[in-house]
């Protein structure tokens, strides 16, 4: 098992960063720790700004950095930068066209046992209403490298959703497939396609392979970009399947599943079953935990694909 | 006399245009604000032809809604046409919208929705200390928009980092759209408030007077280690008598007869300044 969280990838692609450029800063609202930015903050304290706990002073500082020629990377918990901070990631970041990069950490049910306060399960849909705002969720930590690398050459602000856990590797070590928004194919298959992001992919891997171990030809795909959606690897990777099912660790509206089901109906329809988070606060537990009560584990995520094609 | 005094006379003409021309605008808080944008952008190093420099001063308006004072003031300096402002306030497609957007030359930040421009000014000072430049940043708050938490967030902040290249002023002309500010929701007293969080307090006692106000500016300018917020006390309305402090004013839109009678005092008021 990985012993290293994607948070701790970020904050190493950054420190690389700004070691050759001086305009990249990361701002954090007491949450340096939690981001694991300590180690940015201590080698580069000239191009860290702690904002305290002002997660709507965090976004508009962080805009007024960018619109200077800064690069700011803004990392808060998911839960407080998208939604109590909504207003400014509309319209300080995207609106203003400010090269704010939001760092959502600990995203999705991460916080576990902390309560609903502590998930961000509405940060998809939210970020993803705003015009100009690109949601990234990347699964493992060598794709958030290819991820933080690739963002770091653009100047356009984006969200990007961290898991605070490490995860199981979905790619390896020197051979990650990454172009920046277009999702990546896990495996190939005929018959039912599986579509998920952040860390819901490594459950969509391990459930193709169960699948395909029975008969199933299934195909998974890897949507790290959730907006803007890889509409055309979408199709493709949906052409001639039976049935398609989105995985997210999201509440149940307006997230991927939203999204793919959009994208299949008006182009080709067929079924699309959305496993998401309940549209209620979840059930105390740490991420595993959770993810095997609603079924949202390989095991699952194959039963329902078995369920559906008997069905 | 002060040429710019003179000048605010005819910039509220262009805003009173503009607003009637376009069937709304935020008249109120406009005419009051009318001198301290005009003072800001006589001191700005900024020009059309420098928008783009790094070492520009920048301007925020964070309450946005007193665009149309924005837009005469930059038409003035150069920067946009006002008679494509007059023509095309408001209208269907006009990039002229009722609050600032920053693909119109000279508007560094959209803003709008109200307690964003003091922590995004924050935020570009920061930038200016981070690289060693000496420019100034300056932005423009309404006495209601302090009912904004994150207006004391900013305030926390520019406190904190001590950022004497930060001017904030406050527009205090005692009025919000329900009515009086103190009777809404209290600013009570400003000057301990943002002394409270580290700020240098300068209080004008006519926010509307070009000389007052450069005099703060100059003090601003001279104080070092802190921010320096200026609460310019002002009239709502400013500018003719119909429309002065009278909070029903605050987007009221003339129609022929108020227009008639404001553009005449307007007249009347720079005429009695010029003889001065």
């Amino acid at each position: 098992m990985n012993k290293i969280a994607n948070r701790a990838v970020m904050c190493e692609v950054l420190k690389e960063a700004a070691a050759k450029d001086k305009d990249v800063v990361v701002l954090c609202s007491d949450s340096r720790g939690s981001a694991s930015l300590t180690s940015f903050a201590d080698t580069y304290p000239e191009q860290f700004v702690e904002v305290g706990i002002a997660e709507q002073n965090l976004v508009s500082i962080a805009a007024g950095l960018a619109s200077c020629g800064k690069k700011p990377y803004a990392a808060s918990p998911a839960s407080f930068i998208t939604t109590r901070s909504y207003e400014q990631c509309k319209v300080d970041c995207a609106y203003s066209n400010t090269n704010v990069k939001l760092i959502g950490i600990s995203g999705g049910v991460s916080y576990g046992a902390l309560g609903m306060t502590h998930h961000s399960a509405q940060d998809i849909a939210a970020m993803s209403a705003i015009p100009g705002m690109r949601v990234y969720l990347p699964s493992d930590r060598h794709q958030t490298r290819k991820l933080f690398e690739a963002l770091l050459q653009d100047d356009h602000t984006a969200y990007i959703r961290l898991g605070r856990n490490p995860v199981e590797d979905v790619y390896e070590e020197g051979n990650v497939p990454f172009e920046m928004d277009k999702a990546t194919v896990l495996s190939e298959g005929t018959d039912v396609l599986l579509v998920a992001c952040g860390e819901m992919v490594k459950p969509i891997q391990d459930a193709a392979k169960l699948l395909n171990d029975v008969g199933i030809s299934t195909a998974a795909l890897d949507m790290y970009c959730v907006k803007p959606l890889d509409k055309e690897g979408l199709l493709k990777a949906a052409k001639g399947k039976k049935l398609v099912v989105t995985v997210e660790e999201h509440a149940p509206f307006g997230g991927l599943g939203s999204m793919v089901a959009q994208v299949i109906s008006a182009n080709d329809p067929k079924k699309v079953i959305c496993l998401a988070l309940p549209d209620s606060p979840v059930i105390t537990g740490n991420s595993k935990q959770v993810f095997d009560h609603y079924g949202l584990n390989a095991e699952g995520i194959a039963k329902t694909v078995t369920e559906a094609l008997k069905g | 006399m002060n040429a710019l005094a003179v000048k605010a006379y005819d910039l509220r003409q262009d805003v009173l245009d503009i607003i009637v021309n376009g069937g709304g605008g935020h008249i109120g808080g406009d005419m009051s604000s009318v001198e301290i944008m005009m003072t800001i952008y006589d001191r700005m190093n900024v020009s059309p032809e420098t928008q783009n420099d790094p070492d520009r001063d920048r301007f925020v308006l964070s309450k946005g809604h007193c665009v149309e004072t924005l837009y005469a003031v930059l038409a003035d300096k150069g920067f946009i046409d006002i008679n494509d402002v007059k023509a095309n306030f408001s209208k269907f497609g006009s990039e002229y919208i009722g609050h600032p957007h920053n693909t119109i030359p000279g508007i560094e930040m959209n803003s709008g929705s109200l307690g964003h421009g003091l922590p995004v000014s924050v935020g570009m000072a920061l930038a200016g200390k981070m690289d060693k430049r000496d420019y100034r940043v300056y932005t423009v708050m309404g006495d209601g928009e302090l009912a904004e938490g994150s207006v004391w967030e900013g305030a926390m902040a520019g406190g904190h980092y001590k950022l004497d290249n930060l001017c904030a002023v406050v527009d205090r002309n005692h009025l919000q759209i329900s009515g009086n500010t103190e009777d809404v929701m209290k600013d009570g007293d400003l000057h301990g408030r943002f002394a409270a969080f580290g700020w240098h307090v300068i209080d004008v006692q006519d926010g509307n007077d070009v000389d007052q106000l450069n005099a703060a500016f100059d003090e601003a300018e001279k104080t070092k280690g802190q921010p320096t917020v200026i609460i310019a006390n002002t009239v709502k309305g400013k500018g003719a008598s119909i429309m002065e402090n009278k909070a029903s004013w605050h987007h009221h839109l003339p129609n022929a007869e108020e227009y008639a009678q404001i553009s005449k005092e307007l007249k009347e008021r720079k005429e009695a300044m010029l003889h001065e």
